[in-house]
């Protein structure tokens, strides 16, 4: 089949993109999914969509291809131009365009004979090889439009009708706000796509510590808001991994959490076979089904607020118990902002101080592991650990007497 | 609600600006090759010109005309009104001074309590505090217009500043849950919490020539790291969102360069060290020099 830059599945080039945006390390040859040919195809979709943000790097091993943005000075999301590349027919762009040209207007309501009259004999004989749309083409591009909101349908007698959904431009206030929001908000591309129906504008907002990959998974995140939404349970197939095949999970899906120090997105759901709630990567989902309505969602949302007081980031842990986790932290003279980072900081818990030059963090939490890179970030004042999980505490322990070794600091310093 | 559909793809988008021009009588060749290159891919001027000249999509004719009657409108999808009502919803949406009456009978497609940002700081910008709202619209109307500002200023470390300046590009962080505010043509400051702004008031138009753009990325720090527990993809997506190449330099072992602004480093510092002994940084010599401060700070501390 002919190269083309459109692709029918986003899933295709998902796996792509994400090994070179965040990975960017690896050679032709180590990418094992798919053929060498199809790994060519799909660098060049990428290489077409990423374009000024598409690196090279040449070793005497072969070359690695990764995408590189600095999300401080790139004001849109460059992924959401990915998710714009969806392909299509010949009939479909025409019958498109001139849909909505025959129903410019809200008060203009015509059944399918008459729009495919008009199409045949106003549009149509206009060009040398007309194409030919029969009304059950026709229908079904309305139908389909009607399920995306686009177009009424009223019945008249045995007929329908078929009109165009009233029009809503967007004042400027509400176009400056969906762009703040096209970068923060879950599912942000489809900011992106109301703002592309507008003249082009200098955008205004720029954005730090801004984590873009989440919009890979933006039709993932799109039906299990669905899911949500309507209380209803959802089949989630994961992504092969390691030559397996797919695993399935049936789950109520309860939240979505987004991490705002790594990008990463996790649904936050019951797992009916399990009888818990589990928290899944939204980055390993390959698809949902959205299923029917379930009676246990509200019960099952009352338990997972209960298990948000405890836990640090997305882990439930082992088992129901949770762990205790103590620290202090010594805070020098003109060092107050330290005490008030902490604060600032924690995520749960309690900071008290103990003196003018020490303050003390404890907190029961469901996985001690997830603490551990936030304790290390207090490294050059770390008075004291205690935690009930002593397997972690000693590992910490010997991780910075390792750390000490690595940048070769003795006892005499 | 399909999420990756055509009609908001680049291809539909692209041939919209022809058919807007086409009505008109003005769309030439020369306007097909720049609107591709404007709002499409990079080699999509190809298939698209291709498709319009050999008329196989039957919108615009060889000679530039085309049997449409009016400029392409198309109305917003469910899916499009849905996301609106979500972000309507966010607290944030009061910043705007934006009408959503539109909205109503709308159903959101998420609420604020179905997507929770985690490993945010507490101590968030008031967002709907009324003052803060005024500060706000009062800096987004002066940056959409380019105007001047002045503003009384309470500084984190309690002075009191009065400053004049070209605002732009008002940041937000989401780690922080805060926004900042970047001064052009200011002696006194670059860059503002706006928080700490007390009032702020539009004195004429901005500078023809503001400077801008004082955030580059132009230190870098080299970090050698050992995939154990999963250190590479937490090390990675921790730092994706900067400028970076990574290479892997033998089995398990990657070596990655990372560029950042300056006035980042004293954070950054603490962002590598909370990756333990997985990373060693190599270079350059100040970074590793910060690193090992802090090290030798903590030995000598000592931990009960």
């Amino acid at each position: 089949m002919a190269y083309s830059e459109l692709i029918k599945n986003f899933g295709r080039i998902r796996g792509y993109m994400k090994e070179f945006y965040i990975y960017g390390f690896k050679k032709r040859n180590e990418y094992t999914r798919r053929s060498s040919r199809s790994y060519d195809n799909e660098r060049r979709r990428i290489d077409s969509y990423f374009g000024e943000h598409m690196g090279y790097l040449r070793s005497k091993d072969g070359k690695n291809v990764f995408i590189s943005v600095d999300t401080r000075s790139t004001h849109k999301n460059p992924i959401y131009k990915a998710l714009k590349a969806k392909s299509f027919t010949d009939g479909d762009i025409t019958l498109h365009f001139i849909l909505f040209d025959i129903l410019h207007s809200p008060e203009i309501s015509l059944p399918i004979s008459e729009m495919t009259r008009i199409i045949d004999e106003e549009y149509m004989q206009c060009f040398r090889k007309p194409l030919t749309f029969d009304e059950s083409t026709i229908r079904k591009k309305l139908r389909e439009y009607a399920d995306m909101g686009l177009i009424l349908t009223e019945k008249c007698g045995k007929q329908t009708y078929y009109r165009r959904s009233g029009d809503t431009p967007l004042s400027d206030e509400m176009r400056c706000a969906a762009e703040f929001f096209s970068e923060v908000s879950g599912c942000g591309a489809v900011g992106s796509y109301i703002l592309d129906r507008y003249p082009d504008e200098d955008p205004v907002f720029s954005f730090k510590h801004h984590y873009i990959s989440g919009a890979l998974d933006s039709e993932i995140l799109c039906e299990l808001f669905h899911a949500i939404r309507s209380k209803c349970s959802a089949r989630i197939v994961f992504e092969p991994r390691g030559g397996k095949s797919a695993d399935t999970a049936d789950i109520v899906p309860l939240k979505i959490y987004s991490g705002a120090q790594n990008g990463r997105q996790y649904l936050f759901a019951y797992h009916i076979c399990r009888r818990r709630i589990c928290s899944y990567r939204l980055d390993f989902i390959g698809s949902v089904t959205v299923g029917k309505p379930s009676d246990i969602f509200d019960e099952q949302l009352e338990s997972f607020s209960e298990m948000q007081k405890h836990m640090w980031g997305v882990s439930l842990g082992r088992s129901a118990r949770t762990e205790h986790v103590e620290f202090t932290v010594h805070i020098g003279a003109d060092e107050e902002y330290i005490y008030k980072r902490m604060l600032r900081e924690k995520r749960c818990g309690e900071v008290e101080r103990v003196d003018d030059s020490t303050c003390r963090f404890t907190a029961d939490i469901y996985d001690t592991n997830e603490i551990v890179p936030w304790v290390r970030t207090f490294i050059c004042r770390i008075e004291s650990l205690s935690f009930s999980d002593k397997t972690v505490e000693n590992r910490l322990r010997s991780d910075i007497e390792e750390m000490y070794r690595l940048y070769d600091i003795g006892d005499e310093e | 609600m399909n999420l990756f559909h055509e009609i908001y793809g680049v291809y539909y988008k692209s041939v919209s600006e022809m058919l807007r021009l086409a009505v008109g009588g003005r769309l030439t060749e020369k306007d097909m090759k720049s609107i591709c290159d404007r709002y499409a891919f990079t080699d999509s001027h190809i298939e698209i010109i291709s498709a319009i000249k050999g008329e196989r999509w039957k919108l615009i004719r060889s000679d530039m005309t085309t049997p449409l009657r009016h400029e392409p409108n198309v109305p917003l999808t469910s899916l499009e009104l849905s996301w609106l009502k979500a972000v309507s919803l966010d607290k944030r949406m009061k910043l705007f001074d934006a009408d959503t009456d539109f909205l109503s009978g709308v159903e959101p497609l998420f609420l604020p309590e179905d997507y929770v940002v985690f490993e945010q700081y507490g101590d968030g910008d008031p967002f709907e505090d009324e003052h803060y709202i005024e500060i706000f619209r009062t800096l987004l109307k002066a940056v959409r217009e380019r105007k001047k500002v002045t503003i009384e200023y309470n500084s984190s470390k309690g002075t009191h500043l009065r400053i004049t300046g070209d605002p732009y590009e008002p940041e937000y962080s989401e780690k922080d849950d805060k926004f900042r505010i970047k001064l052009a043509d200011s002696k006194f400051a670059d860059v503002l919490n706006l928080a700490g702004i007390e009032k702020c008031e539009i004195i004429g138009n901005a500078g023809p020539s503001a400077q801008k753009s004082r955030f580059a990325s132009e230190e870098y720090f080299i970090a050698e790291l050992i995939d154990e527990r999963n250190a590479l993809e937490r090390f990675m997506m921790h730092f994706s969102h900067f400028r970076k190449e990574a290479t892997e330099i033998s089995e398990n072992k990657y070596r990655i360069k990372i560029f950042y602004d300056k006035s980042d480093e004293t954070e950054l510092v603490i962002r590598v060290l909370s990756f333990g002994q997985f990373i060693k940084i190599t270079e350059p010599q100040s970074f590793v020099s910060l690193i090992r401060e802090r090290l030798i700070m903590q030995k000598r501390l000592g931990i009960r």
